[in-house]
């Protein structure tokens, strides 16, 4: 096991941050961290890379313990924390070196495996680091955290305010990272990036709601999903809300996802009802569920 | 003046120097529309935005927002147009019905206005609770209902959303999409910029900007048929890609 | 040491990079020695003055002569009456009078005693105050040339304050003062503003979680400071050399010894303050409220502490920049060696190892 997570709880103040967390991340796993703001994620993140103590329960990273070994921690992990933490006023290269330095490395000895990422900012290597856009920031961050090799990578939100198409290459440089040899823990609020992941754990409020492959866990929804749609969106989600044999009623796009209570739902009499609140173009499919229907019928 | 379209644009360009940050961009908005602005970080969305929002000046083009010209009028804008962002919506150590008497008052709403309205907004919202709660130890999600809500205390024509629902948990989001489409249900336009493409696909139309220019424009409905694309996600990463 | 070099020259990328930062530590030492060189000063120069003289005798013409010969005085106006003082110090430009009495030199003969009256302008006080000792200095000297035959000495006070400054020039006074508030602005300030905006940055997360060991991490933020706090100091004592003629009486070496002292002493300060402050802004609000108002209060830099309350000068003694004001005075006004300074520099160097003992055991290893 390259983490392990056993009854870890932290407090601050009144906040309870984390409760009772327990998980385990596989050697060369790429492994996410689901959830909102606020549900714990950062907390987790920094008592894993030894930067906070929990109130109670034991972690281990790498086969070390977070708080007696954490010294051994520190050499062996990459951290990647939520905002970005490289110095603006330093250039792409002199933050790479600098890091390369403390860590007792050079760029050259480790080249290899930030190369990929490396060559897409090279070209601007003498620009100063808070000139660069959100996506090159962010794959200079990921360099850094790699320069020395680390056999457990932590990435706090890696994503978050990256458009789409950097988004997209940052999940594809994980992936070569992890054919590398490297376990990955990574988190995100995105739902979307879930099904990236080998496994994933779903958190709210300082808990875990279920953890498992992408693929199993939108098994565990078991009630029948409808698409609905009508010409007036806003109309169709207060008929919705008013329909009185309705489970969850959420906008899904274009769409409207309804669930209802009864095990013999019958989609003309939703129709039907519809058409008395006069909704016209009315449309109703059977759908399967996302990783968010999950994770909102879990956090319900 | 057609009075059903409320933002007018044409050929409007902002240059930074030799950079053209927005190069010639047209479009219209209708009253009561969801409109989407999409783009990759460095696309020029918040530079269009903010010459909308008459806080700069365009180099060149046309624009009209809620009846005003942008280079000539940029005052009467801002009184006419909400705006909601992420980085700044609520002052944290006011509770919020301070924050909602401060911002009626910045709005000029009269003392009797504001009060009728902030107790009809903290009802809808469900804070009677925490009227008097300072806005800080609220949770994210309640914030910027909260601050949704706040933009749209003056009644303006339009409302200018800055990637309003970053972190919040999915039930959240959902419910405050749920307030963005009973505002247009009511006749205000909606204009909102956003990176979750899920969320591009809740507007009635989506405009996408790469390099300063809009490449796309329709509904979410037809850019998917149109770059025959499952989601929006992928619409965006054929445009933005090239 | 690799990692330390490399530490180091990352602090030097910050510093030469930022010109607020810049302007701190160079802009200000020059600006604030000549400001207090040139313009906020205690000498008087060309000051106008009033004369109302009910004698018109041989002594209060010779007073008079005296005054005006001087160049801290001219003598603008002549008054008659006294009613007229009030309009005269009305038009401002005027800031004393001295009013002589009737039969001044009689007076003087007979009963040994005359009397002159110095009425000054005090809305601006200290101006006031520097007026009036200057006047008495002129009459105590013009009394002592009287006396001159005659077998009575007299205690001038003012005389011992002039030994070491005998032209009276306020520069020397303040030069010791400007130089322990810029090292103190300096390697206070700036260290604990430059280890806090690593925590706002979320870049000391990241150092954390290295191996870079806390000592390391302080040591390097230290090293860079030490040297730009002694290459300000070395500016600051040239400038009082070159520019305002100020001999430097004692050793330079030991001046140089003790000013790292007292450098090391405020940059372990400055740590401390960054081990309580989690923004830029609160450390420097700390230092400033917390070290720079003492350091000119409190320090006998501008107030002599002899004349505080007693509450205010047992304060005193915990303020490290006392001591230091107290040796590099001595050092550099009176010439004295370390035989009468070593009580001072034993002071200072205790409070400087409690400090750096504090900020390291203060300094965390992790976030909280």
């Amino acid at each position: 096991m390259s983490i392990t997570i056993s009854n870890i709880s932290k407090s601050y103040k009144n906040v309870k941050a984390l409760q009772d967390i327990s998980f385990e991340v596989k050697e060369n796993e790429l492994f996410g961290l689901i959830g909102p703001d606020g549900a714990g994620k950062t907390t987790l993140f920094r008592i894993l890379t030894t930067l906070l103590i929990a109130n109670e329960g034991t972690a281990t990273v790498a086969g070390f313990d977070v708080i007696s070994d954490y010294k051994m921690i520190r050499n062996s992990v990459g951290y990647m924390p939520g905002k970005f933490s490289l110095y603006q006023d330093l250039t792409v290269e002199e933050n790479l070196n600098f890091f390369a330095t403390i860590f007792g490395t050079t760029i050259e000895e480790n080249y290899d495996l930030i190369k990929d990422i490396y060559v897409q900012i090279e070209p601007f290597k003498d620009r100063r680091a808070g000139k660069l856009s959100g996506g090159m920031k962010q794959k200079l961050a990921l360099c850094c955290a790699l320069i020395h090799k680390p056999k457990v990578l932590f990435l706090d939100e890696p994503t978050t305010g990256v458009d789409p198409v950097s988004r997209k290459e940052f999940w594809d440089m994980l992936k070569r990272l992890q054919q590398k040899g490297i376990t990955i823990l990574v988190s995100t609020p995105y739902m979307d990036e879930a099904a990236l992941c080998d496994r994933i754990a779903l958190i709210q409020a300082g808990k875990i709601l279920e953890i498992d492959t992408p693929k199993a866990i939108v098994k565990h929804y078991s009630k029948p999903i409808y698409n609905v749609r009508a010409n007036n969106m806003y109309q169709l989600i207060n008929s919705l809300n008013d329909y009185e044999y309705n489970h969850s009623v959420y906008p899904f796009g274009e769409f409207v996802h309804y669930t209802d209570k009864r095990a013999d739902f019958n989609q003309k009499e939703l129709k039907m009802y519809l058409e008395t609140k006069n909704l016209t173009d009315i449309e109703i499919e059977k759908t399967i569920a996302t990783i968010e229907d999950t994770f909102m019928e879990l956090a319900k | 003046m057609n009075h059903n379209k409320v933002i007018q644009v044409e050929g409007l360009t902002k240059m930074f120097g030799d950079f053209t940050a927005v190069n010639a961009i047209t479009f219209d908005i209708e009253k009561g529309e969801i409109f989407g602005f999409l783009g990759a970080n460095g696309a020029g969305k918040t530079t269009a935005m903010k010459m909308l929002i008459g806080i700069s000046n365009p180099t060149s083009g046309k624009a009209n927002v809620a009846g005003f010209n942008v280079f000539t009028n940029a005052e009467d804008i801002k009184k006419n147009i909400g705006y909601m962002s992420q980085k700044f919506a609520l002052y944290d150590d006011l509770t919020v019905k301070e924050n909602i008497t401060f911002f009626g008052g910045i709005y000029g709403l009269s003392i009797k206005r504001i009060k009728e309205k902030s107790e009809i907004l903290i009802q809808e919202l469900g804070l009677e609770k925490v009227a008097n709660t300072l806005v800080g130890s609220l949770p994210l999600g309640w914030k910027q209902k909260l601050s949704f809500s706040v933009s749209l205390i003056h009644d303006p024509k339009i409302v200018f959303l800055d990637e309003p629902t970053g972190g919040v948990d999915p039930i959240t989001r959902r419910q405050f999409w749920e307030m963005i489409y009973k505002a247009a249900n009511q006749g205000t336009t909606v204009f909102v910029t956003t990176h979750y493409m899920d969320e591009a696909e809740y507007c009635d139309r989506v405009s996408i900007m790469v390099n300063g220019k809009i490449e796309a424009l329709d509904t979410p409905k037809k850019l998917k048929e149109k770059f025959k694309a499952a989601n929006m996600n992928d619409v965006f990463l054929k445009l933005a890609r090239g | 040491m690799k990692r330390f070099i490399g530490f180091i020259k990352k602090e030097f990328y910050h510093i030469f990079r930022d010109r607020r930062s810049l302007f701190i530590l160079f802009g200000m030492p020059i600006a604030q020695i000549l400001l207090f060189g040139f313009a906020i000063t205690n000498e008087i120069n060309n000051v106008d003055i009033a004369i109302l003289d009910h004698s018109k005798d041989a002594t209060t013409k010779e007073i008079i002569n005296k005054i005006s010969a001087s160049k801290y005085f001219s003598i603008k106006q002549i008054v008659t009456r006294e009613a007229d003082i009030a309009s005269v110090f009305q038009k401002g430009h005027v800031k004393a009078v001295l009013n002589f009495e009737k039969d001044f030199s009689k007076n003087l003969i007979k009963e040994h005693k005359a009397s002159v009256q110095i009425i000054t302008d005090a809305t601006d006080p200290n101006t006031a105050n520097t007026i009036s000792n200057y006047i008495n200095a002129i009459l105590l000297q013009y009394q002592k040339e009287l006396n001159k035959d005659i077998t009575i000495t007299y205690q001038i006070v003012s005389e011992t304050r002039m030994v070491y400054n005998p032209e009276l020039k306020s520069v020397y006074m303040f030069v010791p003062g400007v130089m322990t508030i810029i090292l103190m602005l300096v390697s206070a300030m700036m260290t604990s503003i430059s280890i806090t905006r690593e925590k706002e940055l979320g870049t000391m997360e990241i150092l954390l979680v290295s191996p870079l060991k806390p000592f390391q991490v302080i040591v390097g933020k230290v090293f860079s400071y030490i040297f730009l706090s002694i290459i300000n100091a070395v500016v600051i004592v040239m400038l009082s050399i070159f520019i305002f003629k100020m001999p430097v009486q004692g050793s330079l070496f030991l001046l140089a010894l003790e000013s790292i002292l007292f450098i090391i002493s405020a940059l372990a300060l400055g740590i401390l303050i960054s081990t309580i402050s989690a923004t830029q802004q609160t450390a420097m609000m700390i230092s400033l409220m917390g070290l720079m108002l003492p350091v000119i209060l409190l320090s006998g830099f501008i107030f002599p502490i002899s004349s505080m309350p007693l509450p205010l000068q047992m304060i005193s003694n915990i303020i490290p920049a006392k001591w230091f004001i107290i040796i590099i005075k001595g050092i550099m006004l009176k010439g004295v060696g370390l035989q009468f300074v070593w009580k001072e520099t034993l002071i200072l160097l205790g409070m400087t190892v409690l400090f750096i003992a504090l900020s390291v055991k203060k300094y965390k290893i992790r976030l909280e």
